[in-house]
């Protein structure tokens, strides 16, 4: 085994040796212009091109022609939400999506609130879930996108997609879903999920940095976005900027093997993440954040009361994982994820959240479990929060002086 | 964001973790920072009531790895020294000898105020008025 340990999947995955094997010759040898339409090199790009949108249309059940091609997440993102807002801006100016989306979804609404939109924050419950009726009560005549995110980047909670998709329909409502973290871990259908925009990204799904995709439904209804791109009208004139060849190359062969694979993945997976789970709250005042039953399979949050988070990684710097805490943060804030649970900041000061990926093994698990609780249990050790819960001291009781 | 080797030992090895019976009349006992601002510390000294001595020092850190060096730091700092002269230590003297970053300088305040609170919390139990905290910090 060897250290450091990589649990921080979430964050990014690293390239599988098939996706990269896939895309080497797409730098020395097939190196042309997708868009070169008159020679040979154009036309070697132009295939690779067309055959890695089946393979990442077919991972999502979507046709070949409704997959653009962006820079990753971030960008679909903007350019599913700007670009909705500007085609159909005539048609209504509400934007309804949640507190717990991901910044490149909640700036980019926050941007257009700027430019006349109106934009609803809805609220989730204790374990991380939006209520569909919820959705329903905030949907106005001028409503004209829902964006919802599939699953959650820190809790890995899993969103009812499908009855949000059913209900959007039934109001005439356009729907747009950053899958970044589903895609390729879980099933993802736009059909049957009725989903008509779903941004994704390769380097969450062992494919490389800096190549997504948006999704953009052709059919029942066929949806424009405005580009925000302007160029020479690459991707149905949505998204300009000579393709990224080597790049998508290996987001299809990414996206080819999760659907072969994902079965076996996530059954391996969701046995060692329930694993580490288990032998981790054994430990006294530990608690896992966000539902369990629609979640992730490679994703655990867990927090450890009256021990600092930030403090815990230093405790365990050979395992690689995020913290809720924003000790490092200017703010000082914690993560508005978990606080948007309802969760006390201190609660949130003390989660970490283990990413577990294709490449983790069960001896990495058994390290991660022994050094994870004996780090707890030093620093509790340290922590005058766990000696006066010990004592029975009730810490609201308490008048602390804030800094 | 990588640690100086000085907070890293004190945070491997920490100095002085414990507690102290706060009921004694020779103990002072501050209790600083709080739990949603992912700090906490709990600084203690013993007091020599003839010699005015710091005799003894202890500390419990909820925190990052800064926040228990900034404490550990502090307690041998504080261990010897009288309760006068332990009123000198500057949240800066503490920044310089861990090398903290600037998104770190809180810790270091919340030590010196953790020493000022242990103090007064002593100075109470002998009757004595509180020192006023007259620096302003940022």
């Amino acid at each position: 085994m060897k250290l450091p340990i990589y649990l921080d999947n979430n964050a990014t995955t690293k390239v599988d040796p098939r996706v990269f094997e896939a895309m080497t010759p797409y730098f020395l040898e097939d190196f042309g212009n997708a868009a070169s339409r008159n020679h040979p090199f154009g036309w070697k790009a132009e295939e690779a091109v067309d055959y890695a949108r089946e393979q990442i249309a077919a991972l999502i059940g979507a046709n070949e022609k409704e997959v653009i091609f962006t820079s990753g997440a971030t960008e679909s993102n903007n350019l599913a939400i700007k670009g909705v807002f500007e085609m159909y801006e005539a048609k209504g100016k509400h934007i309804i999506t949640a507190v717990t989306e991901h910044k490149a979804v909640l700036d980019t609404c926050k941007h257009l609130e700027k430019l006349g939109a109106e934009i609803t924050y809805l609220p989730v419950g204790i374990d991380g879930l939006i209520s569909v009726a919820d959705i329903e009560a905030a949907i106005r005549p001028d409503t004209i996108l829902v964006s919802l995110m599939y699953a959650n980047n820190e809790i890995g909670v899993v969103q009812p997609m499908r009855e949000i998709g059913a209900l959007c329909k039934s109001k005439g409502v356009l729907f747009h879903s950053d899958a970044t973290q589903a895609v390729g871990k879980i099933p993802v259908d736009v059909l049957a999920d009725g989903i008509d925009l779903l941004s994704m990204t390769a380097h969450k799904m062992y494919g490389p940095k800096g190549i997504g995709a948006l999704y953009v439904r052709r059919k029942n209804p066929r949806v424009k976005v405005t580009a925000q791109m302007d160029g020479g009208g690459h991707e149905r004139g949505m998204r300009s900027g000579t393709l990224n060849v080597p790049g998508i190359v290996g987001f299809g062969k990414a996206c080819e093997l999760a659907r072969l694979e994902m079965e076996q993945d996530t059954e391996r997976l969701m046995g060692l993440r329930d694993y580490l789970e288990s032998e981790l709250l054994k430990l006294e005042e530990s608690y896992v954040n966000g539902n369990i039953e629609h979640r992730l399979p490679h994703v655990a949050n867990i927090s450890f009361k009256y021990v600092e988070g930030e403090g815990l990684m230093m405790a365990i710097k050979d395992i690689a994982v995020s913290s809720g805490s924003a000790c490092t943060s200017a703010s000082l804030e914690p993560s508005y994820v978990l606080k948007a649970l309802g969760l006390d900041d201190e609660l949130a000061h003390s989660s970490l959240r283990f990413g577990l990926s294709r490449f983790t093994t069960k001896e990495e698990i058994d390290y991660t479990i022994k050094t994870v609780a004996n780090a707890v249990n030093k620093l509790r050790d340290m922590s005058p929060l766990w000696e006066m819960f010990k004592e029975g001291i009730d810490l609201k009781s308490i008048e602390w002086t804030e800094h | 964001m990588a640690y100086s080797e000085k907070v890293i030992d004190h945070y491997n090895n920490p100095r002085n973790v414990g507690t102290l019976d706060k009921a004694s009349h020779k103990v002072g006992t501050g209790l600083v920072g709080a739990p949603e601002c992912g700090d906490v510390m709990r600084l203690q000294i013993e007091v020599n009531p003839e010699t005015g001595i710091i005799e003894d020092a202890k500390f419990k850190t909820f925190g990052c790895g800064s926040a228990i060096a900034s404490s550990s730091l502090a307690t041998e700092w504080l261990k010897g020294k009288s309760v006068d002269d332990a009123l000198t230590i500057d949240n800066m003297d503490i920044v310089e000898e861990l090398a903290l970053p600037p998104v770190k300088i809180h810790c270091s305040v919340l030590a010196e105020d953790a020493i000022k609170a242990a103090i007064n919390d002593y100075r109470a139990k002998q009757g004595l008025a509180p020192i006023e905290d007259t620096k302003k910090h940022y």
